[in-house]
């Protein structure tokens, strides 16, 4: 095993290197894109989507969380979270959405991939933070994997799950007409399956921020980063500031999404 | 007429290895074994049939009579263990995927027990989805399944969801998906089955409306015997995979090919199968206005009854002479007009049994079977509706009351 990681890291190191120059490219446009809108306009359009989607109450709620978050002094590290966060959710999605639709197509792929997929959501996430490190250097990218490995199953298997639950008759009739294989996934399969990939998606979304402190472990910046430097410190009211902020988020997050899905289903799917 | 679809020794069998399954049938195996011993499910065995263009082909059957199984054969969405399907004579069980396609673009379409429709499209979006795969502009597919949402009655409701109808609307949007693609033939899997008895009845009416008007050739499925019968020129009955009868809904009342089809029209309402042609009798006491009284006296007399019809050179119905009409009219030197009473009931070819049976029981003379230029096609008598209700299983005692009600409606004309 030892050898087998010298071996990558030796002989594979460009590929690192090229990943981790891309990645963090792409981390820091992020974050300045983020940093360089100003907070109030942020605040304006959660507390529009919160209420287009949910409800002007909870509209209120997440202005006034990102309120307080930024009454922390926490501003800077939040957006640094959530660059990350939305990368390594987009990364996920474009591996996990083929990788669920492939399975959904093959037996024997999906039997191959089951017990990876546990591996992945059970296997304690230190394991592979280190070799991680082996290959990159300490920052946001390793912690971008790490991410990665630890929220991508919830997205695969909701698409595998979702494409195989397509009512039979439905597919029979788009069959009947002479679909094509593309013309059926495009048309019928991914927009019948989309509600719940949709809450893979969501699910995929909440694992990659509770990622978020674990990840600074290897040197990624953001929340996690100031509550690792509060435990270190022993400062209390840091620490809470920093961790509520995270739960804020979170919050957030997870209604946003959870509000996509559910208008998704409840109006006839009809985005799709 | 010529054939449309022809099934030849079409056999399907599901299972990991169905080829290896057929000498076990042929040995006389029964389907139960077969699934017992080796797992495999005989859906259709040895099936035969030939479908007419332009007929309503219905195929009838309880659940897990393979009925269903055979249908998604047609389309290959079931693809046979063995045996031929030819369509207009090409047999497309041997269809490479290419020309699979095609023929289900254009040539065959199908409608669903469950509907089958698209949950995240409109119904229009739905309707035209068949025209959307074949690479139709925008434009083109919304003039054409605009027209077919006029045809089933969905105007109106075109940027509605599936979820957002009834069942009755929803079947609508399968119908009209369908026939949107032009099809030369429609598959039906008991399209009416999810719906409740009253709105069921409307849509049997409705196909057999836009059948007329279309003249596709429809294969329809069904569990239900009045539905069988009310809407097939033919109806085939299948039991356990086997093709048990194919005949006319007449035929298959009058004769039945064995006991299973006995017991399964035996619940059928005869009244709604028959129509006044099957039980109509020859206009004996029938002749031309111009021969006057005497004549019609003459005419009563010979044939031994009590009223005569009037007709025209074209035997077309003028009306009705008693004979106590009649011979007043010779006193009193009356014209065989001047007696002639026109409040005649009558009753078309096409009408159903039961729909004439008020009209029957009214009237003091027989009812008049007339076609569209009022000419005389037969005659109903009471013992003729009686007779045709009881099914030929009847026991003889029943025959026996038959005999005493004609004599009763001969005595109420006297």
């Amino acid at each position: 095993m030892e050898k087998f990681i010298d071996f990558l890291a030796m002989n594979f190191g460009w590929l690192f290197d090229f990943i981790f120059t891309i990645a963090s490219t792409t981390i820091r446009t992020i974050e300045t894109a983020l940093l360089a809108t100003p907070w109030w306009a942020i605040m304006i359009i959660v507390f529009l989507l919160g209420w287009y989607l949910n409800s002007i109450l909870n509209g209120i709620m997440f202005a006034a969380f990102i309120f307080l978050i930024g009454s922390f002094n926490l501003w800077e590290d939040t957006m640094t979270t959530v660059a990350i966060i939305v990368i390594s959710v987009v990364l996920s999605l474009a591996i996990g959405i083929p990788v669920g639709i492939l399975m959904a197509f093959s037996k024997t792929f999906s039997v191959i991939m089951r017990p990876l997929l546990d591996a992945m959501q059970t296997m304690p996430t230190f394991v592979y933070l280190i070799p991680v490190i082996f290959f990159f250097p300490l920052g946001n990218v390793p912690a971008i994997i790490a991410t990665i490995i630890y929220a991508l199953p919830p997205v695969i298997r909701l698409t595998e799950l979702g494409i195989r639950n397509v009512d039979s008759e439905v597919i029979e009739s788009a069959e009947s007409f002479g679909s094509s294989r593309n013309q059926m996934l495009m048309k019928v399969q991914l927009p019948q399956a989309l509600p719940t990939m949709m809450a893979g998606i969501n699910q995929t979304t909440m694992m990659a921020l509770s990622m978020a402190v674990v990840g600074s472990m290897v040197g990624a910046h953001g929340l996690g980063e100031r509550v690792l430097f509060s435990i270190n410190q022993i400062n209390i009211s840091l620490g809470f500031e920093a961790g509520i902020s995270i739960v804020f988020l979170a919050i957030i997050i997870d209604r946003l999404t959870n509000g996509v899905a559910n208008r998704l289903q409840s109006t006839g799917r009809r985005s799709a | 007429m010529t054939v449309k679809l022809k099934v030849e020794n079409v056999t399907k069998i599901f299972g990991p290895r169905p080829k290896k399954i057929i000498p076990m049938i042929e040995k006389g195996a029964s389907k139960r074994e077969i699934l017992e011993k080796t797992g495999h499910t005989v859906g259709v065995y040895n099936a035969n049939m030939e479908i007419m263009e332009g007929e309503t082909f219905v195929i009838m059957g309880l659940s897990g009579s393979g009925k269903s199984t055979l249908i998604r054969c047609f389309n290959l969405l079931n693809k046979p263990t063995s045996g031929a399907i030819y369509v207009d004579g090409e047999n497309i069980v041997k269809y490479n995927k290419e020309q699979l396609k095609f023929f289900r673009q254009k040539k065959i379409a199908m409608v669903f027990q469950h509907f089958g429709l698209f949950s995240h499209r409109t119904v229009i979006e739905n309707i035209e989805y068949g025209l959307e795969i074949r690479g139709l502009s925008k434009s083109e597919r919304r003039d054409i399944a605009q027209k077919h949402i006029d045809t089933v009655g969905l105007k109106g409701y075109e940027n509605q969801y599936p979820d957002e109808l009834s069942g009755g609307m929803r079947q609508r949007v399968g119908i009209a998906r369908a026939l949107t693609n032009d099809p030369d033939i429609l598959l039906m899997d008991e399209p009416f089955s999810a719906l409740d008895p009253l709105i069921r009845r409307e849509m049997q009416m409705e196909l057999l409306d836009i059948q007329t008007r279309l003249q596709k050739t429809i294969i329809f499925i069904t569990h239900d015997v009045n539905e069988a019968f009310r809407i097939g020129d033919r109806v085939a009955v299948m039991k356990d995979g086997h093709v048990e009868q194919i005949g006319t809904p007449e035929e298959l009342l009058e004769t039945p090919a064995n006991d299973y089809i006995i017991d399964f029209t035996r619940e059928i309402d005869r009244s709604k199968v028959l129509q006044a042609m099957n039980i109509m009798s020859k206009p004996l006491s029938v002749m031309n206005g111009k021969d006057g009284l005497h004549v019609a006296i003459k005419n009563m007399e010979e044939h031994g009854i009590s009223s005569v019809f009037i007709t025209n050179r074209e035997r077309q119905l003028l009306g009705l002479v008693t004979i106590d009409g009649a011979i007043e009219g010779v006193k009193n030197k009356k014209t065989l007009e001047e007696v002639m009473t026109t409040d005649v009931l009558t009753a078309t070819p096409e009408e159903y049994v039961q729909d004439i049976i008020p009209r029957v029981l009214d009237s003091k003379y027989p009812l008049v079977v007339i076609d569209e230029t009022n000419r005389i096609e037969g005659i109903i008598l009471r013992v003729h509706v009686l007779s045709s209700i009881i099914s030929n299983s009847a026991e003889e005692e029943e025959d026996e009351e038959i005999l005493i009600t004609p004599i009763e409606t001969v005595n109420v004309t006297k």
